[in-house]
């Protein structure tokens, strides 16, 4: 098989194999990174956004 | 400084402006590192062309053995100094050394199979390697397990400090058993055993691999940060709810 200026030979399945397993694992840290960040962000602003009509209306009694 | 800088509010603050770079710096190296691999090094006088997976092999074991090491010194710092961030530092580093050991078995084994006429040998370097894999795992599920942070962060501290004993194993079983694994090329005395049309993109793609685990360590302590507020509040709002108080009566976050 033959991938930029080289012909890789009879291995050319176990460079390529190592080098799409590597893709993968890094593309998957990637994304589970960028999901879980997602996940955290949406689910504190949401919790934030619950006590902010609280905090309202505490400071309304206040006042 | 340190310890203002390594407060969680503060960590969050200065590492903000850095994430965008240091993402668009590790693609830039992977890029070039990539570049080098497969246009200009030449093949090896006896492996062939199967020497390019020496650059994803060598760089994900260093990566494998550097947040084992990095856990280390922050497992110290969750038991000395008890610090937050340690333990956060800790917890963001596990799965990421877990997927570069991952990769480095793998690609050891798909580089074995042509070379040495095998995918696995029980021989010291790989089974010490393979060992660390299982310590990632065992404390990544030991996580999962103990529901009270402060409780599982000194409980894997322990265990992290007492798995520390396998870095010294997986650097030096090349030498001090008779293994079928090459030994030191890079670190050696008397120098690099490896060409330099070999070894400088070689070291450029150690590079790009620890920048991008940098990044990747960082991104997932900032997430970490967020989990642990999201945890705090929650409770929080569970108290409140406990005690029937009206909403938002529980405040300080």
């Amino acid at each position: 098989m033959t991938l930029g200026p080289h012909d890789l030979g009879p291995h050319a399945g176990f460079i390529l194999g190592a080098y799409a397993f590597t893709a993968l694992v890094i593309a998957g840290l990637i994304g589970h990174a960028m999901r879980d960040r997602r996940a955290q962000t949406r689910a504190l602003a949401a919790l934030q956004d619950s006590s902010q009509p609280a905090s309202r209306s505490s400071a309304e009694r206040r006042a | 400084m340190w310890t203002r800088l390594a407060h969680p509010g503060h960590f969050l603050r200065w590492t903000a402006p850095l994430m965008p770079w240091l993402a668009g710096l590790s693609g830039v190296l992977l890029a070039f590192g990539l570049y080098l691999t497969w246009f200009t090094v030449p093949p090896d006088y006896q492996q062939g062309e199967t020497v390019r997976i020496m650059y994803i092999h060598v760089p994900a074991a260093w990566l494998g053995v550097f947040f084992y090491g990095a856990m280390a010194v922050s497992a110290l710092g969750t038991l000395v100094w008890r610090h937050p961030l340690a333990d956060v530092a800790q917890r963001a580093a596990a799965p990421i050394g877990a997927a570069f050991t991952l990769i480095c078995l793998v690609t050891g084994s798909l580089w074995g199979k042509p070379m040495w006429g095998t995918y696995w040998v029980w021989d010291a370097r790989l089974t010490s390697m393979l060992v660390l894999f299982l310590i990632y795992c065992g404390i990544i599920a030991l996580w999962r397990t103990i529901e009270d942070p402060n409780r599982a962060a000194r409980a894997i501290a322990i265990l992290t400090l007492v798995g520390a004993v396998n870095l010294p194993i997986i650097k030096f079983s090349v030498n001090w058993w008779s293994t079928l694994h090459q030994p030191a090329s890079i670190m050696r005395m008397g120098g690099s055993s490896i060409d330099p049309s070999m070894l400088y993109p070689l070291l450029e793609m150690i590079l790009a691999f620890t920048v991008l685990g940098i990044t990747l360590h960082l991104t997932a302590m900032r997430t970490e940060i967020l989990r642990r507020r999201v945890r705090a509040l929650t409770i929080r709002e569970a108290e409140r709810l406990d005690a029937g108080l009206p909403l938002g009566a529980v405040q300080g976050l």
